[in-house]
């Protein structure tokens, strides 16, 4: 399967999925030292998105969380790219000043957990098995 | 995006590498939102301040930017830092922290952006008119813009709001256009509501399970109840509301409703919101009042209750006041949040704001006693 979407930041990467229908915020959401999520109750809480392909609908909470992005890739636990159905200015423009390909797809992709996804963000598709 | 011939002359570098930086970051995100072109804004709030919040990555950011020798050309206020500049020694912050800190500010004063530290720039000289196009970061006073203030702001985030800043223009789209500030849902408030807690719970309510615009229906909030029900609501993807009859922009007979799915608020939603918020039965190590930043009328208000227990009052440095009452610490420049609390020895708070308790337990790992004031002072503090 291959969707196209909106290109926002560049890179073409392969990597493993980690998918939620939950928004995210990174700031307390997410610890940038370990690149686990923290926020109690959440869907993916205790898990590990460094290195990661996150398909996540939209972000949430704090404006700072471009910031903890930023942190992340510069302590290496930032996601391998992001996978978004809708524009947040956090989530966006933490991709583009952390330099992590990211992609925003119209409808929230049939991708599960686990399994292997290829994203362009220069040319905005997705593609996974 | 359309770009004038001078934005055009900025983008190309003509107005040195800061200012074609911003104007990347802007064109970037205009064009991710269709935006048509960049509109002129009023003011911006900038967010991303706390050494705690944005780390070393964050500094060396802000200074590599700061050194390009960029000016704000519009009027910029800065959220909360880690500590009050005046009494944050005294209150424990360790001195590494207070260095960062110190460095931070100074990479935005800088640019030029005003260096108030507050999360209610509406109550502190940076107060918008309605209709008034604005490029604010900080969730909870963008809401509070575009819902009581009848401002026009989307949720920039801390890089977006500077980068408007240094520009003086944002992206014309989403909450600055009418057809995208239309109200998506409905909540029929069937319970009373009698203290900010309570308001506190309804918005942590809906904004953990809602995406949209919502109408608040039954409720009659005054400002400072909309202050700390707003911030709640956006700390979830919530970045507008209305309140039927109270709000601007929603005259109870204008508003139909028919065709929107409704949301029902009773006691039993308000003891899930607050028991799901409190992580601490015993008493906490401190009282925490002022997410968002208290009003000089709340400050009044705690004072008159002349509290037997530590209680520490956020605020910004506008309205701080002197008090008799030594249980009493006005605190400006910071709060319970973006503060280094557990360095500072403290363990658990005791607070009335939901914003507050879902940061400091998810962010800060501190134990949270989520309850009204009357009931944290009764019972709270050391």
């Amino acid at each position: 399967m291959k969707i196209y979407g909106r290109a926002i930041f560049g890179g073409c990467v392969e990597g493993e999925a980690v998918v939620t229908d939950e928004p995210i915020t990174f700031l307390g959401g997410v610890d940038p030292r370990t690149g686990i999520v923290v926020e109690r109750g959440h869907e993916l809480e205790g898990v590990e998105i460094k290195g990661k392909v996150l398909v996540f609908p939209k972000g949430k909470g704090s404006t700072v969380g471009t910031y903890v992005l930023y942190q992340m890739r510069k302590n290496g636990t930032a996601p391998l790219a992001m996978i978004n159905t809708e524009v947040d200015l956090m989530v966006v423009t933490g991709a583009i000043i952390s330099e992590i390909p990211m992609v925003i797809l119209k409808e929230f992709p049939d991708v599960r957990t686990g399994e292997r996804v290829i994203i362009n963000g220069d040319e905005g598709w997705v593609e996974w098995e | 995006m359309y770009l004038t011939g001078e934005e055009e002359r900025i983008l190309d570098g003509e107005m040195g590498t800061g200012a074609q930086k911003a104007m990347e970051i802007l064109v970037a995100l205009g064009d991710i939102q269709d935006a048509e072109r960049l509109i002129d804004v009023s003011s911006v709030q900038v967010s991303g301040v706390s050494y705690k919040t944005i780390g070393d990555a964050g500094l060396e950011f802000l200074e590599d930017w700061a050194r390009m020798d960029v000016r704000t050309r519009v009027f910029s206020t800065l959220n909360p830092a880690g500590m009050d500049m005046e009494i944050g020694r005294r209150l424990g912050c360790p001195e590494g922290f207070i260095e960062k800190q110190m460095r931070i500010i100074d990479a935005y004063k800088k640019m030029g952006v005003r260096a108030s530290c507050t999360c209610t720039p509406y109550l502190a000289g940076n107060r918008p008119l309605p209709g008034a196009h604005i490029a604010w970061a900080e969730s909870s006073s963008v809401i509070y813009a575009n819902s009581v203030l009848g401002a026009r702001s989307n949720r920039e985030s801390g890089v977006s709001a500077l980068a408007s800043a240094l520009v003086g223009r944002t992206p014309y789209c989403g909450l600055h256009l009418d057809e995208n500030r239309e109200i998506t849902f409905v909540v029929d408030v069937d319970v009373g509501l009698n203290c900010k807690r309570d308001y506190a719970a309804l918005g942590y309510y809906v904004g953990r399970r809602y995406d949209g615009i919502p109408v608040f229906r039954n409720i009659r909030p005054l400002e400072d109840e909309m202050k700390i029900m707003g911030a709640a609501l956006a700390t979830g993807p919530i970045s507008m509301f209305y309140v039927e009859g109270v709000t601007p922009g929603s005259g109870n007979a204008d508003v139909d409703t028919r065709g929107l799915e409704k949301v029902k608020f009773t006691d039993d939603e308000l003891k899930e919101a607050c028991e799901g918020l409190n992580t601490c039965s015993d008493e906490p190590d401190v009282i925490c009042l002022g997410c968002p930043h208290l009003s000089p009328a709340e400050i009044r208000e705690v004072v008159r209750l002349n509290p037997k227990k530590e209680v520490w009052l956020f605020t910004a440095r506008e309205n701080k006041i002197p008090v008799r009452n030594k249980n009493i610490k006005i605190i400006s420049d910071t709060c319970m949040v973006v503060s280094p609390l557990k360095e500072m020895g403290i363990g658990s708070v005791g607070v009335n704001s939901a914003k507050a308790a879902f940061y400091c337990s998810n962010l800060s790992g501190l134990d949270v006693r989520f309850d009204s004031v009357k009931g944290l002072l009764e019972s709270g503090g050391r």
